[in-house]
């Protein structure tokens, strides 16, 4: 374990974001993907990005992570990663933070990693390339960070290459990448979508695991319901490009305050209700360039009255730590989940 | 394959139960892979039994590569079995002769995965809808669009949208489209290969209220197969857990989902997050599996889940469990585990 526990100024949050805004398109037909967010990642605690496909999750975190090469552009009051405010912060630092403070790990292990170069290469190109080790070294903590993901008898395997791994040692491989280098932050984009339940449940333990050794902050970006409820401190609820809602996971799944956060949680299955109808969204997730006026939910929401068209709710205050966007979340809170 | 043959002996051999649609007694499924030279054989369905009653919904489960969809290709004659039958209403048409194709593809019908790339992009939703009856030739063009709006409102969409094409729809309207167009020739079954997996959650309610409203309405029975367990538990009224190419479970829901009596099932469903905030952190408690899956390649002999299981023992090296009713146990559900009483006993 080479891993150094608290390594870094307490107190300060892993990735602090006021403000983003990401569109894509030309200027003149802007296709406004993210609409003015504002996103907290305390240190060592996971927080749960989560939404419907569109809602402008990656996004969010391509911009955090400084990928604006796919034809968006971004605009934010604030982005800060750690102690680096990457706004007013040197080219230099800049790179600096986004190359080492923080990690990436996406769901498709395969095509994220070189199908050319050994597992233990990649591994080690990382700590030549950022602290400067040489080959040697940086084999042998190759290896060491093998084992730390649970790839058995990594000393072995070390120089095997993608293919020869199985999807979840793949995505293993991919989170041994992510923290090889100690990051503040690790964002996780939809990590265990395309695995199996028993490898997905071994992943999320190892990213809780790791949180805990580490202290790192980790946004971890969902459509998985269950998977926000097992390991997420904190959820952000995203709705076309916005946030609608955010608190402690715990209290938002048993009383929430947005009524398509609540949508959401009777539309998935429970063991209680079964056999009868589940509870449906009426359409589907609007495309960014037509979001309704006032509420962008409103056209699909259950709670929607006349103000809802007229005037866009902000997302503020509800109760202790929970922010909505709703023009009724008084009321929508006083209705348990059922 | 002495060993699948005795696994459906046990299961009940070959007595006719009524209402039976769709029966496959021992279904074997071989690929050959790499190089013709040193070709291995994966073996993707090794001596899988079951029945399908008239209007019910039977789950499939298992992780990937365990040969669900094999199975579900199968069932609905794309996929010739190397060993073992199918019958459709009692006749044999394993043969996969014309006259079987034309008999299976009128009375089982395939719901896939993904809406996108199983629905032709140049053609409209009218005549996509209706193109398994234009094969037919069982209607003119006329009655076709009659038939085509017809379907498409029993799915819950509108006769107007009939000349749009697939690309003009979202992800669910597309998904609705697709069992539509099986539905076309009025099927006595639809095999849905994870119909919902590819959809988000507010969508993926609709499909599934869909079909349990076509399973009651119409008395089409369902195969679903899916990953999420949670949904399978809402929609079947049987299950079968399968573990490289085998049953390791198979009975009415409600028994294996509250009491498992497969080791691998056990692991399955602790594996399984909850949205029930007062479950939360019950993924830490659940039961690991040793190891890595398998390579079907070269599965392991006895019980194929010997490597993987925390209660296997010198038997389970050797000797293939049977599918076979726990004693004590009081439903008709089969484990394929030597130890299924202690399984059950655990879970009680
Ligand atoms: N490269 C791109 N060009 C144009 N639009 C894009 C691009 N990437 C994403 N979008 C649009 O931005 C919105 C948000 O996308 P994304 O952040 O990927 O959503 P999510 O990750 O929540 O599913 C979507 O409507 C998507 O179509
Ligand atoms: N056409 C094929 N050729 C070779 N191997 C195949 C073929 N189809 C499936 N397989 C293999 O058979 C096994 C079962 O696959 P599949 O039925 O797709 O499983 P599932 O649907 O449960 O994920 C896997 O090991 C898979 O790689
Ligand atoms: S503001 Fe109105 S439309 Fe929007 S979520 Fe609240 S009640 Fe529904
Ligand atoms: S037969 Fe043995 S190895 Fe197989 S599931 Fe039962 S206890 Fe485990
Ligand atoms: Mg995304
Ligand atoms: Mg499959």
């Amino acid at each position: 374990m080479t891993i150094s526990p608290l390594a870094r100024p307490a107190g300060v949050d892993a990735l602090t974001v006021r403000g983003l805004r990401v569109d894509y398109g030309d200027p003149g037909a802007a296709i406004p993907a993210v609409r003015g967010i504002d996103l907290d990642v305390p240190a060592g605690a996971i927080v749960a990005l989560l939404g419907e496909s569109g809602s402008g999750k990656s996004a969010t975190a391509r911009a955090v992570l400084g990928l604006d090469q796919d034809g968006s552009r971004i605009a934010a009051d604030e982005i800060r990663i750690g102690s680096t405010d990457l706004l007013r912060a040197s080219d230099e630092q800049r790179r600096r933070a986004r190359g080492s403070e923080v990690g990436l790990v996406m769901q498709d292990a395969l095509s994220a990693l070189n199908p050319v170069l050994s597992i233990g290469r990649q591994l080690g190109e990382l700590f030549e390339v950022h602290l400067g080790l040489s080959r040697r070294k940086a084999r042998s903590r190759a290896v060491e960070m093998l084992g730390l993901v649970g790839i058995p008898d990594p000393a072995r395997r070390v120089d095997d290459y993608p293919h020869q791994f199985s999807g979840g040692m793949r995505q293993r491989i991919l989170i041994a990448m992510a923290i090889a280098l100690e990051p503040t932050l690790l964002i996780a984009d939809e990590p265990t979508t395309a695995l199996d339940v028993t490898v997905q449940a071994q992943i999320l333990d190892l990213l809780d695991d790791l949180r805990m050794k580490t202290d790192m902050g980790v946004l971890l970006i969902t459509h998985d319901l269950g998977v926000v409820n097992e390991v997420a401190d904190r959820v952000v609820v995203m709705y076309a490009g916005r946030v609608v809602e955010s608190g402690v996971t715990a209290a938002v799944f048993t009383h929430p305050a947005h009524p398509y956060t609540q949508a959401l949680l009777r539309s998935v299955p429970q063991a209680s209700g079964r056999r009868e109808d589940l509870l449906t969204i009426a359409g589907s997730p609007p495309s960014p360039r037509q979001v309704p006026s006032g509420c962008s939910f409103r056209t699909r929401c259950r709670w929607a009255v006349e103000l809802c068209a007229d005037r866009r709710p902000e997302l503020a205050g509800v109760a202790e730590g929970r922010l909505a966007a709703c023009h009724r979340s008084a009321e929508v809170l006083d209705v348990a989940v059922g | 394959m002495s060993l699948s043959v005795d696994q459906h002996e046990a299961a009940g051999g070959a007595a006719e139960s009524p209402g039976v649609v769709l029966r496959a007694d021992a279904l074997v499924k071989r690929f050959r892979v790499g190089p013709a030279i040193r070709s291995n054989y994966v073996s993707a369905v090794d001596g899988v039994s079951l029945d399908l009653r008239r209007g019910e919904s039977l789950g499939i489960v298992g992780e990937s590569g365990c040969g669900k969809t094999t199975l579900a290709r199968m069932l609905v004659g794309l996929e010739r079995p190397d060993g073992g039958t199918l019958r459709f209403r009692q006749r044999d048409v394993t043969a996969g002769r014309r006259a079987d194709r034309r008999l299976l593809r009128k009375g089982v019908q395939m719901i896939f995965q993904d809406p996108y790339t199983s629905l032709d992009p140049r053609m409209t939703v009218g005549k996509l809808v209706t193109e398994p009856l234009a094969a037919n030739r069982t209607m003119g063009a006329r009655a076709r669009r009659g038939r085509a709006g017809e379907l498409l409102e029993l799915v819950g969409l509108s006769v107007d949208m009939l000349d749009r094409f697939p690309h003009q729809f979202s992800g669910g309207q597309r998904q609705r489209i697709g069992v539509a167009r099986a539905l076309a020739l009025d099927p006595d079954v639809l095999v849905c290969d994870e119909p919902v997996s590819a959809l988000d959650v507010s969508v993926q309610a609709q499909v599934i209220n869909l079909l349990r409203d076509l399973q009651r309405r119409l008395g089409v029975a369902i195969v679903f197969i899916a990953h999420d367990l949670s949904v399978v538990r809402h929609l079947t009224d049987r299950v079968a857990v399968m573990y490289l190419g085998r049953i390791a479970e198979i009975g009415d829901s409600d028994s294996i989902f509250e009491g498992p009596a497969h080791p691998y099932t056990r692991a399955l469903l602790s594996a399984s997050p909850s949205v029930d905030p007062a479950r939360r952190g019950q993924l830490a408690q659940r039961v690991k599996l040793i190891g890595e899956p398998p390579s079907p390649i070269d599965p392991p002999v006895g019980c194929r889940f010997h490597p993987r299981c925390e209660l296997a023992q010198d038997r389970c090296r050797t000797e293939t469990p049977l599918l076979r009713v726990p004693a004590d146990d009081t439903g008709t559900r089969r484990s394929a585990c030597h130890f299924a009483e202690a399984v059950l006993t655990d879970a009680r």
